[in-house]
């Protein structure tokens, strides 16, 4: 950028304003300052403020989780890894990650797929193309909490609208929230619901990206739509892919607001239901950090757990990706 | 539409022995059918169905909300709004300090919005832009940051809170959300793309500040944009429950996410409250979203493309 004044060109359009730069050696020294240091200056909130309240805390959860830690004494004892055997053998936690990875693949897998098929849909020439992809987002707008307060009404057991719906099929009432499994659905239609819009409209950016004569020549050789979708955009667009698992990946390993709201706030809700059959992990962590003594040493490690648990999971859904496309 | 179904017939064929620039004009006729294929019904079915639940919950939400609690146990349920809307809206802030909560939120959102697109148009100038040692690691810091699940780290914040003596105020809400790294990562791309540089370099030839250029010749350009990040921000700000949940203490100091909560909590469910609540929590954003939904359409997919 310093060598940009010595090129004929921008030299001339500074002389024809009639502002040339005044020579000078503290004018010369100030800019050149300028030059050097505001790239910095300009960044540096973004790094501070980051490190501060976002990096700082997640690796300090590290060394709290090394300590009997607890906001009600003064004291803090280091502990090594005690908090961290005592979490490995606490059937609650490991409970927790079950729940926690059932309502994920149960959201994420049909989410991302629906998302897909949705998204190749976008791709014709459709009318009202703005109006279906406002329509697609609408869900997402919703806060978590009120489509957790939302859907926890329409899979209601007395007064539900999806109850009524399923007995007036003939099928029976199901108790939503008592069952393990239909506890998980529910939490996971909720997840859906949300997200798949948002997905489809990434994923038809991604497929809009992708050369349009490949498809031409597929076109020619008589592949079907579906063909299309499933061997030329798909694995055209499998960066796209992999961002979607990994992001859905995070966001639903960190799961609060549905389940809490769907066992209905107060002590059901922190617990996921009477026996823990929706208690993911960020409810079991929130449970011993905020709700039961403040136990600030226990609940870091497993918060520190759950990090590893993601950092795992994204990795295995990478290489997992990553196979798919060295075998085809 | 423009084109019918029927017209899709073996084009091969008919290209033998033209001119190759017929063959082109031919090959661009057959690339627009393509592209222009008409959806079946089918396609439009699906996606009208798709629509219709993705609305629905939102609408029978407003119905629950129009009506009293005894309504709700009638078979077949109510589909159609009711007349208690006005009488649940008033209950709804007579039970919990609804107007205090519509405050903070507004204050907590529009605070985050304006600072992250401030900061990430700054950041992402310089990214974009000017150079600077290690700028290319330090952009991979920021990318990475984007995957890192910092809400993990609520526990030595809120000590950090208590430290600072912010808990229960709007300021220990505010202090994490203000800068982002998508953000940081989305101006840069944008102006990377928008920002001629000529045009700051003749901004510098005629003796402009850095800071100079940045406030008089990147802040326009970098308009579109920021309309885009500052809708996606206001929503994620407006809509953040688990860390205000935590750190606020007191029903006056509450955001909407959080005092719906607490209406959702009590010990018997008053379903018209709590969805009356919803919808108020609800309506500012689909307010939001009816105008600047399209921006908010351009930046996920445009953040989807460059990701």
């Amino acid at each position: 950028m310093a060598t940009a004044t010595n090129s004929p060109e921008t030299k001339g359009r500074a002389a024809s304003a009639g502002r040339p730069v005044p020579p000078g050696p503290w004018r010369d020294r100030l800019h050149r300052l300028d030059l050097k240091a505001s790239p910095f200056l300009y960044i540096a909130p973004f790094f501070v403020l980051f490190a501060a309240f976002g990096l700082f805390p997640l690796a300090f959860t590290a060394w709290v989780s090394m300590h009997d830690w607890s906001l009600l004494s003064d004291e803090q004892v280091f502990v090594g890894a005690d908090n961290y055997t005592a979490l490995l053998t606490d059937p609650y936690f490991w409970n927790a990650l079950g729940n926690t990875v059932s309502i994920l693949a149960l959201s994420t897998v049909p989410q991302l797929l629906a998302a897909l098929l949705l998204a190749h849909l976008l791709t014709m020439r459709l009318r009202g193309q703005t109006f279906f992809r406002m329509g697609m987002l609408l869900p997402n707008v919703a806060s978590v909490v009120a489509v957790a307060v939302i859907f926890s009404q329409l899979f209601g057991r007395d007064f539900g609208l999806i109850n009524w719906v399923l007995e007036s099929l003939g099928a029976g009432r199901i108790d939503w929230q008592t069952g393990r499994a239909s506890s998980h659905a529910a939490i996971a239609v909720m997840v859906a619901w949300k997200w798949t819009g948002y997905n489809t409209l990434i994923y038809l950016a991604a497929m809009q990206a992708v050369p349009k004569d490949v498809y031409e020549a597929a076109h020619l050789d008589g592949a079907s739509r579906l063909q299309q979708l499933f061997r030329i955009t798909v694995p055209m667009i499998r960066p796209t892919i992999v961002f979607t698992v990994i992001v859905s990946t995070i966001y639903g390993l960190q799961i609060f607001a549905e389940p809490q709201l769907f066992g209905g706030a107060g002590p059901n809700g922190v617990t996921g239901g009477a026996s823990r059959q929706f208690q993911t992990l960020t409810l079991y962590l929130y449970e011993h950090a905020f709700n039961r003594g403040f136990q600030f040493g226990y609940a870091s490690a497993v918060a520190w757990t759950m990090f590893a648990v993601i950092v795992l999971i994204a990795l295995l859904n990478y290489l997992f990706i990553r196979r798919i496309r060295s075998d085809s | 539409m423009t084109t019918a179904p029927t017209t899709r017939r073996p084009a091969a064929s008919s290209t033998k022995g033209r001119p190759p620039a017929a063959v082109s004009a031919r090959k661009q006729r057959a690339h627009r059918r393509l592209m222009q294929q008409r959806p079946g019904r089918l396609a439009y079915l699906t996606l009208v169905a798709v629509l219709f639940f993705s609305g629905f919950p939102l609408y029978y939400s407003f119905v629950v909300a129009s009506r009293d609690n005894s309504a709700l146990a009638q078979v077949p349920p109510p589909v159609l709004p009711g007349a208690n809307l006005v009488e649940n809206v008033e209950r709804v802030f007579t039970t919990v300090p609804f107007d205090a909560a519509l405050i903070n939120s507004a204050l907590v959102s529009v605070t985050v919005t304006v600072s992250v697109v401030f900061f990430s148009t700054l950041a992402g100038f310089a990214f974009a832009k000017l150079r600077f040692t290690a700028s290319k690691a330090l952009l991979v810091a920021v990318i990475a940051t984007m995957m890192v699940p910092v809400q993990l780290g609520v526990i030595p914040l809120y000590m950090l809170m208590i430290e600072m003596r912010w808990t229960d105020t709007l300021w220990a809400v505010i202090a994490p959300g203000l800068v982002n790294a998508f953000g940081v990562f989305f101006m840069t791309q944008y102006l990377r793309g928008a920002l001629p540089g000529e045009l700051i370099e003749a901004a510098r030839a005629d003796g402009a500040s850095t800071f100079r250029i940045f406030w008089q010749v990147v802040l326009p350009v970098a308009r579109p944009a920021a309309v885009v990040l500052g809708v996606l921000t206001f929503l994620n700000a407006w809509n953040d429950y688990f860390w205000p949940l935590i750190v606020l203490s007191s029903p006056d100091r509450y955001t909407v996410q959080v005092a719906l909560s607490t209406l959702a909590g009590g010990y018997v469910t008053d379903q018209s409250l709590v969805l009356t609540g919803t919808m108020l929590a609800t309506l500012p954003l689909l307010a939001v979203f009816a105008l600047l939904g399209k921006y908010m359409i351009s930046g996920i997919m445009q953040g989807a493309v460059k990701g």
